[in-house]
């Protein structure tokens, strides 16, 4: 048993009289990269929210050994929970430099969000040289490394992770998901949801399937790739 | 170097002219109420585009910020302070109006929390309604009959000194921290939250200092009239407000100053016209929504008042963080 960064227990996560998520119980551990994939309505989304204190929930989120009920969105940010939401988030008539930035809102420690700067600069050199450009012009796989350079800035040491792949040619998906692998080698905990399951499982080192709000199977993401029912119906044969 | 000392120049030339202008006459009294509505308006502007333009939320209710403002401090000084006093004192009764603008503004902010776009408009909607029929019935400030016995203490000097104060402030608001995490809830609320940007305190802190200068507008307006009446401060003054801020282009500090003064002066222009006027302005309005919808400026800025560090191409790297601003 690793050390245990998030852990949920009995999460549900209701719209109305919607339940979105119905009874979800998975944990990540330090320095894993760990996979939620299903398909469209199985509640991914909603559990990355539920964690990052977008929504309201039911059943208990503890991060890093703290229980999260109650504790406001911007306050898990500062914890180092970092949350890249689908569709990116960028803020587009900014500058690639104020997107940045406002990932460092709550920081004090100038010297070393000066050092993140060069440390993200060094990841996605091309960010580097379009930081004064207004990021709505950067292509989406541009875009897609500002949203992750971003959540870095916030000092993010897990990362949570909506679709990645979502609008990018296979070529890019590909480029984002081995800085990922790379990102995680440095020392980042990843948590992802996927569409794309082939490259979610092929990156993960454990996965969990989500189907109409509940966990119908878990494993590694070896374990996963071989499994027929997992096979019929995400990857096509 | 140049391009620094330019905006010093005119800022000093701009005081002493405000100065010698009345002093020596220069210009004939109905043209300097003219320049000073127009420094009025450009406050007004200017607040309203914190929250309308850099913060992307929609309130149309900014007469009755402005009608705080105009009582409070016309009660100081009429009330409160005689006459000799009143004259010397009158930047803190502005700033008393201005304060308790700033705190009805912290009450119209809450729902502003839970509600955006539309909702937020009709929100403030009724509370520009509420509060001018809640000053229509009050007997002590003259109810619907209005309000009198102020001095002309808004000279030329006064309307331009404050109208400096804003443009400073609302300039080095929006490039502050604060100021970006109101940017970003423009851009997207949601992501700004993930950002660790605490949406409510800025939020707030947007509407105290825009509803603060409203106030400020409203105490330098009373103190030109003379004279203010409820009626001054219903829809068609917010609207106006509204009007000045969309002509000039929205988050843009130059736009505003443009519009408030391309606005004022057009209404003034055509006022010959009698009741054309009312048919022409809007046809203006029109046409420029249609061929330039985000305004004249457009959330394009003048470099001026851009800090040198955030410019583009400022060349300015020093060490740490402000190398990567080069």
């Amino acid at each position: 048993m690793g050390n245990r960064i998030i852990e949920t227990d009995n999460l549900t996560v209701s719209y109305g009289s919607i339940a979105a998520v119905k009874v979800i119980s998975f944990h990540v551990e330090q320095g894993e990269i760990v996979a939620l994939i299903g398909a469209n309505g199985a509640g991914k989304t909603s559990t990355l929210r539920a964690l990052s204190g977008m929504t309201t929930y039911g059943g208990r989120v503890s991060f890093m050994g703290r229980d999260l009920r109650g504790v406001a969105a911007h306050k898990i940010v500062g914890m180092g929970m970092a949350h890249v939401p689908e569709g990116r988030g960028i803020f587009g008539n900014l500058t690639v430099l104020e997107n940045l930035k406002l990932a460092t809102w709550q920081r004090r420690d100038k010297k070393e969000v000066a050092a993140d700067y060069d440390r993200i600069f060094n990841i996605f050199p091309r960010l580097k040289e379009r930081r004064q450009q207004s990021a709505g012009t950067l292509s989406g796989g541009e875009q897609q490394m500002l949203a992750v350079g971003r959540a870095l800035m916030s000092k993010g040491t897990m990362l949570l992770l909506d679709e990645p792949s979502m609008g990018l040619s296979p070529l890019l998906a590909q480029e984002i998901f081995s800085m990922l692998a790379e990102l995680n080698r440095a020392g980042t905990t990843i948590l992802l949801v996927e569409q794309n399951a082939n490259m979610a499982l092929r990156l993960a080192d454990r996965c969990y399937v989500l189907e109409t709000g509940i966990i119908v199977l878990e494993g590694t993401g070896k374990e996963l790739i071989g499994n027929p029912q997992v096979k019929e119906a995400y990857l096509g044969t | 170097m140049k391009a620094r000392l330019w905006p010093i120049i005119l800022i000093a030339a701009g005081f002493i002219l405000s100065f010698a202008i009345p002093y020596f006459g220069l210009l004939d009294l109905y043209v300097q109420m003219i320049l000073i509505y127009i420094c009025i308006n450009i406050i007004l502007a200017l607040s309203l585009n914190l929250i309308n333009g850099y913060m992307g939320e929609f309130s149309v209710g900014h007469a009755g910020f402005m009608s705080a403002g105009a009582y409070i401090s016309a009660i100081i000084t009429v009330k409160c302070l005689s006459s000799a006093s009143a004259a010397w004192l009158f930047p803190f009764a502005v700033i008393a109006g201005g304060v308790g603008a700033a705190l009805l503004g912290l009450i119209v902010a809450i729902p502003s929390f839970r509600t955006r776009g539309d909702y937020l408009a009709i929100v403030t909607l009724a509370f520009n309604m509420i509060i001018k029929s809640v000053l229509e019935n009050i007997d002590a400030v003259g109810g619907a009959r209005g309000f009198l016995g102020m001095d002309k203490l808004t000279t030329l000097p006064v309307a331009f000194f404050w109208t400096l104060i804003t443009i400073w402030v609302i300039r080095n608001f929006i490039y502050s921290n604060y100021g970006r995490g109101v940017l970003s809830i423009r851009e997207d609320e949601i992501a700004s939250d993930l950002m660790s940007v605490n949406t409510k305190q800025v939020k707030l802190l947007a509407f105290v200092i825009s509803s603060f200068f409203a106030g400020v507008a409203g105490g330098l307006f009373a103190h030109l009239l003379q004279f203010i009446n409820p009626r001054m401060f219903d829809i068609i003054k917010s609207t106006d407000i509204l009007i000045m801020v969309y002509l000039g282009g929205i988050g843009s500090i130059a736009g505003s100053i443009l519009g408030a003064t391309v606005y004022t002066l057009l209404l003034e222009i055509l006022r010959p016209l009698e009741i054309w006027r009312m048919v022409i302005m809007p046809l203006i309005l029109i046409f420029l929504m249609l061929f330039r919808p985000r305004g004249i400026m457009g959330l394009k800025e003048l470099t001026w008042f851009v800090p040198v560090l955030d410019r583009i191409n400022s060349n300015r790297g020093v060490k740490g963080i402000r190398k990567w601003f080069s």
